[in-house]
């Protein structure tokens, strides 16, 4: 692969995923407030909050959707802050998954899981179509290769989404309110396989508001409220014990809705 | 009720009045034209027979390659015009901008005189390939290249923006992305104007006579013209206008079934 200044940070071991005094502003509006956190390999980290407190951003800065206004983000010890850093080639070690799944509509199935591998990777047809029926397999839709999106349903649509990352060989995997806008009945095979894809060691980022998932999946769980991280701990602290009162008020309406 | 009719009773009454009318214009016309003069002057078989089969073989050929070399340009240039438009860089946005802006606004036949005139004074010796076909390819893609790089930029507008992260994050250059992923929506979406384009573009190489071509290089109009004054009988003008609508209005047709059934699919 093609030059990636390694910057390794503080020396100690090599974290996943390394985010320092990161800020973003859109505008005048300044959205991430000075974030510093941390995910070990291995880790699954729930990241959740209110509607419009920087989750989703902090993500896209995550593999540079966004580019931060300030501060330094390390993926595998690579600075992708660093202007020089080649950014194309360090996303391809990050998957996402996106809440609106953006599966490629004019392509079909198998297609959508081997454009990348062929185009980025440069693997070559049979290895690449060989790699795509495994991930299909993996997220148990080997059967629809031939399928457009268009005739998949929602929650079929994102499992497909999760396999075309996969197939990239991701060492990190970022969720975006992965379940968010699927029918009811369909997010249960989602977190299916995402709750898999953790027994199977992947890192995972996931912004989601499913506490089900993020009770029993997560090793961490991150609050956030209002651009910055309010409390960060195991989701026995942080779902089940918060200690801050912000933390209080936001389970509060998501557990009990009606009131 | 005290309305003596109905609304539905009124417009019928209203409906009838008109067609009387339609009709009787109609008669009239039928009444007051010279049938005879116009059947020799417009449908005189014996003029027709001397453009056939030139007609076909010439004049239908000529104005189809005329018509797609200077599409196919005018969709070369047109889709890196509009890549432009939405480039990040703005002197890209600025030259894009004045392209569309100036061959936009001339007419068609303006376009035809500077290429035709124009060309030879700025370039002494400079001739384009292809001689008077490249120089119509040219004229014609120059017309066509501002309209279609508009419909491209709204083809490539209407693709969501997810497409292109979506394809960002699986490790795609821009560049890659656009060819890969954006692109091939876009065109899909702009395949209805963009046969209206061909169209328009079909009438528009009737403008060739500009150029001074020889009986060989002759286009459908000038065909027809040229026959007319040869015969002094405007029927291979109508014979020329015939063979334009009945490539045409099929493809009028197309173009509107493309867009039906894309708006059904959307
Ligand atoms: N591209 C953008 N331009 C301007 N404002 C944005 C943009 N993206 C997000 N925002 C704003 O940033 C804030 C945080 O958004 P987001 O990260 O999507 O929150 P969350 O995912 O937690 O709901 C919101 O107020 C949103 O309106
Ligand atoms: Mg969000």
């Amino acid at each position: 692969m093609s030059a990636v200044p390694s910057a390794a940070p503080n020396g100690a071991a090599k974290h996943a995923v390394e985010i320092r005094g990161l800020h973003k502003s859109f505008g005048d509006v300044e959205v991430l407030k000075g974030i510093d956190f941390t995910v070990e390999p291995g880790q699954v980290v729930c990241i959740i909050g209110p509607s419009g407190s920087g989750k989703s951003t902090l993500l896209r800065c995550v593999n540079l959707l966004e580019r931060p206004t300030a501060g330094q983000v390390f993926v595998d010890g690579v600075e992708l802050t660093d202007p020089d850093v080649d950014i194309d080639a360090a996303r391809r070690r990050i998957g996402m998954v996106f809440q609106q799944f953006n599966l490629f509509p004019h392509l079909t199935v198998l297609r959508n899981v081997t454009i990348a591998q062929e185009r980025v990777l440069r693997r070559g047809k049979r290895e690449a179509e060989r790699i795509a029926l495994d991930n299909l397999e993996r997220v148990g839709l080997a059967d629809r290769a031939n399928a457009y999106p268009g005739q998949l349903s929602g929650g079929q649509q994102q499992r497909v989404a999760i396999a075309r990352a996969l197939a990239m060989d991701p060492a990190l995997m970022l969720f975006d309110e992965p379940t968010s806008a699927l029918d009811p009945e369909l997010v249960g095979d989602v977190l299916k396989v995402m709750r898999k894809l953790a027994e199977d060691g992947m890192t995972m980022l996931v912004v989601t508001h499913e506490m089900g998932f993020a009770r029993e999946v997560a090793d961490r769980v991150v609050f956030m409220d209002g651009g910055v991280i309010v409390e960060d701990g195991p989701p026995e602290q942080v779902i089940g014990a918060p200690r801050q009162e912000r933390t209080r008020t936001f389970l509060r309406r998501v557990l009990h809705p009606e009131g | 009720m005290t309305a003596r009719l109905s609304p539905r009773r009124r417009q019928r009454i209203s409906r009838g009045v008109q067609y009387a009318v339609l009709i009787a214009v109609a008669v009239i016309l039928i009444l007051i034209a010279d049938w005879p003069s116009i059947q020799r002057s417009f449908f005189n078989l014996e003029v027709a027979e001397q453009g056939l089969p030139e007609l076909f073989t010439v004049a239908l050929v000529n104005t189809v390659i005329y018509t797609v070399t200077g599409y196919v340009l005018g969709f070369a240039l047109g889709l890196p015009l509009a890549l432009m438009r939405l480039s990040s860089v703005p002197p890209y946005r600025w030259i894009a901008r004045l392209y569309v802006e100036i061959f936009r606004g001339l007419p068609a036949l303006v376009i035809f005189l500077l290429i035709g005139t124009g060309l030879p004074i700025a370039f002494p010796g400079f001739a384009l390939p292809g001689g008077v076909y490249g120089s119509v390819a040219l004229a014609l893609a120059l017309v066509s290249a501002a309209y279609m790089a508009e419909t491209f930029r709204a083809g490539l507008q209407a693709v969501p923006k997810g497409q292109m992260e979506a394809a960002r994050s699986l490790g795609m250059s821009y560049g890659r992305a656009m060819i890969s992923i954006v692109i091939p929506q876009a065109v899909r979406i702009v395949v209805p104007p963009l046969t209206n384009e061909l169209v328009l573009l079909f009438k528009d190489s009737s403008l060739v006579f500009i150029l001074g071509v020889t009986s060989t290089q002759v286009e459908l109009a000038k065909f027809g013209n040229d026959l007319a004054s040869a015969t002094a009988n405007p029927t291979p003008i109508i014979m020329a206008g015939a063979t334009y609508l009945l490539i045409t209005i099929p493809l009028g047709y197309l173009a509107r079934r493309l867009e039906a059934r894309q708006e059904k699919r959307l």
